[in-house]
């Protein structure tokens, strides 16, 4: 690092401009970090320009997904020190603080004569976008609807478990009350008290990505990271898989907090991208592998898709008759389902509308929102 | 430790093989009196780095397990009631007893059981792990927190304990959920990666003295290739790693063949499905 040959900047003044840099980046990065940052940087000394990158990685990350920010902004605000200062690396807005408004280069900025209004048009527009169906959108819509998904929030469905947990009052819990004052030589103390403990319930989702549903594919995947993330804050798990000829386990992959970023390595792991749909197949080889064995026992399973069979309606049928009997709840989404004129008609759908508990219209941000109510009131 | 060198070198001399970054935040902990949170896949030898740091400073190693539903009671302290009943006893049998003298003399130091971290408190200097810190719930993370800021723990019974000298405190985590971002910047941060090729055949030389140079690099290149697929449920770990390589070796082998790998996948593999697509793969992977 050339600090020396910058006669402008006293060094404390390029770190914490670079600590400010960072924060702008998108990396919480608070005051007594930055103060973390300059000690550091003391204790390895201000010449060795790998040594000060590791101890900024140390001081000012918190997480992996902050990583990779602090490398680009590194690079960037040490690598070149001559020539005029350049644009702020700027990524794009982390999930967490991303606005529930539309972005405000959308609707009336620019003008800035009322704001009043540009902020009641935002809001209008952003009202009817939450209706819209989401395979019509035009490509600026849609960046905007995708900011609007934070605004979905899952909490968890829960089930009371078996085991008892201590509480402050309730039914009296004898045996540790016993334990507590055998524990003093049986001498009576304070009475103990359990209750009936909860547990988050699993949320499985299937998500069908074949060709007839391309348009929602994306869509459902940033449902499912959204679900995923908030089912995650509560303590609770969403498993998801895209399922059309091949059954894909994409959890994983949804568990990065960034929402372009987890679905860019959702794309990568799914192999059958708008391919044609043999659901009853995938569906018979999830309930084998996984969903018998655990994963759908006891959990709310969330099925995407039009129904549009290609194989054998029959063993669709059969197939979801059996994941019924392991589920809790069985809840089938159908994009199709909101629009006018829609009846139940294809054949996937004829055999598998008997086996679930619930139907519903899955096309918009609005029918999004239900769902998340049925799954957590299941 | 006066620089990240010398940390590596001290590390190293205990088997453990530190990168430069990772020398260089351990160098910051201890210089910085700051605990360090190291995360990462599980397997990637973040508690193994606490045990070797006590062993190449020659400290105890104080170890606090997290777990769901894990309390102050048993990470800090605890008096030993029935030893208090019994002193009481004692005094009553002995007679005259002066109450507020009696009530004194049962908050007593030989009355106080020093749990983990408390041990770790009064030992200092020590290394303190506090492994799966994840586990815990988020009201425990609070209460580190008070501790690994002042370095003292407040008994009201019997007054503030406080280091000599703070413990380096090392905190692991495996993600299983955020941690409180106050913790975190309280902290140290680093993401313990897997390791490459030759890092980790270095590794299991160094670890595992008994595997044989060959042995240990066409075990390792196997699992190298086994982390960048992503079909599997549990990438191994370089515990895993270690155990599979030492699981050959207990059976005679020097040269990895089909019919031994295909046997001993289970050191390696812990889910059936993970078994059955690489036992499918297998040959072609030996084949590179």
């Amino acid at each position: 690092m050339s600090v020396g040959a910058e006669e402008l900047h006293a060094p404390d003044e390029v770190l914490l401009g670079f600590a400010r840099a960072l924060r702008a980046a998108g990396v919480p990065v608070t005051q007594d970090r930055a103060h973390g940052f300059l000690a550091a940087v003391a204790a390895v000394g201000l010449d060795d320009r790998r040594a000060t990158w590791w101890a900024g990685r140390a001081t000012l990350c918190g997480s992996p997904d902050d990583l990779a920010r602090f490398d680009q902004v590194f690079a960037a605000w040490f690598d070149h020190r001559d020539g005029p200062p350049r644009a702020r690396p700027r990524e794009t807005p982390r999930p967490a603080t991303a606005h529930l408004l539309p972005d405000a280069e959308s609707g009336g900025a620019g003008r800035g004569d009322e704001d009043e209004d540009v902020l009641r048009v935002a809001a209008s527009e952003s009202e009817v976008l939450r209706h819209r169906d989401v395979a019509t959108l035009d490509a600026h819509d849609k960046r905007r609807l995708d900011a609007m998904f934070v605004r979905l929030a899952l909490r968890p469905p829960t089930r009371r478990t078996a085991r008892h947990r201590r509480w402050h009052r309730g039914s009296v819990d004898a045996s540790r009350t016993l334990r507590a004052s055998l524990r003093r030589m049986g001498e009576p103390g304070e009475i103990a008290w359990r209750r009936r403990g909860t547990r988050p319930r699993r949320v499985v989702l299937l998500v069908d990505v074949s060709g007839s549903m391309s348009a929602y594919a994306d869509a459902l995947l940033r449902l499912a990271h959204r679900l995923t993330q908030s089912a995650r804050a509560h303590g609770g798990v969403v498993e998801t898989f895209t399922v059309g000829t091949r059954l894909t386990h994409v959890t994983r992959a949804l568990r990065s907090p960034d929402p372009d970023r987890a679905l860019v390595a959702a794309g990568e792991v799914v192999p059958d991208w708008s391919g044609g749909t043999r659901l009853g197949e995938t569906l018979r080889v999830f309930l084998d592998r996984w969903g018998q064995r655990g994963m759908a026992r006891g959990s709310v399973v969330v099925v995407f898709s039009d129904g549009w069979e290609r194989g054998d309606a029959a063993l669709l049928g059969e197939q979801m008759a059996r994941l019924q009997r392991v589920a809790h709840r069985v809840v089938w989404v159908n994009p199709h389902r909101g629009k006018a004129g829609y009846a139940p008609l294809q054949g996937g759908v004829v055999a598998a509308l008997p086996h679930c508990d619930d139907f519903l219209a899955g096309h918009s941000l609005a029918t999004f929102a239900d769902l998340t109510e049925v799954i957590a009131r299941a | 430790m006066d620089s990240a060198a010398d940390v590596a070198a001290r590390l190293g001399a205990t088997g453990y093989l530190a990168d430069d970054e990772l020398a260089t935040v351990v160098f910051l902990a201890s210089r910085m009196q700051r605990p360090l949170l190291l995360e990462g896949e599980p397997g990637t030898g973040k508690t193994a780095l606490a045990e070797a740091l006590a062993q190449a400073l020659d400290l105890p190693l104080v170890r606090l397990q997290c777990y769901e539903g894990i309390d102050a009671s048993q990470a800090l302290y605890d008096w030993d009631f029935p030893r208090q009943i019994l002193h009481l006893r004692a005094l009553e049998a002995a007679g005259a007893v002066d109450s507020d003298e009696a009530e004194k003399s049962l908050y007593d130091e030989r009355f106080l059981l020093a749990r983990p971290v408390l041990a770790a408190l009064r030992q200092a200097p020590a290394v303190l792990l506090v492994d799966e810190v994840d586990r815990a719930d988020d009201e425990f993370e609070a209460f580190l927190l008070e501790v690994l800021s002042t370095w003292q723990v407040t008994i009201p019974e019997f007054g503030t304990v406080t280091a000599p000298e703070p413990p380096l405190v090392v905190l692991t985590s495996n993600r299983t959920r955020e941690l409180h971002d106050a913790l975190k910047r309280r902290c140290l941060y680093h993401w313990i990666d897997h390791p490459g090729l030759e890092r980790e055949v270095e590794i299991v030389r160094s670890r595992a003295p008994e595997v044989g140079e060959q042995l240990a690099r066409q075990v390792v290149s196997l699992v190298q290739q086994l982390r960048v697929r992503d079909d599997l449920l549990k990438p191994p770990g370089v515990a895993e790693t270690l155990d599979w390589a030492r699981a050959l070796t207990h059976l005679g082998t020097t040269d990895l063949d089909l019919a031994t790998a295909a046997a001993t996948l289970g050191a390696l593999l812990k889910y059936r499905e993970d078994g059955d697509r690489v036992k499918a793969a297998l040959d072609r992977m030996l084949s590179r």
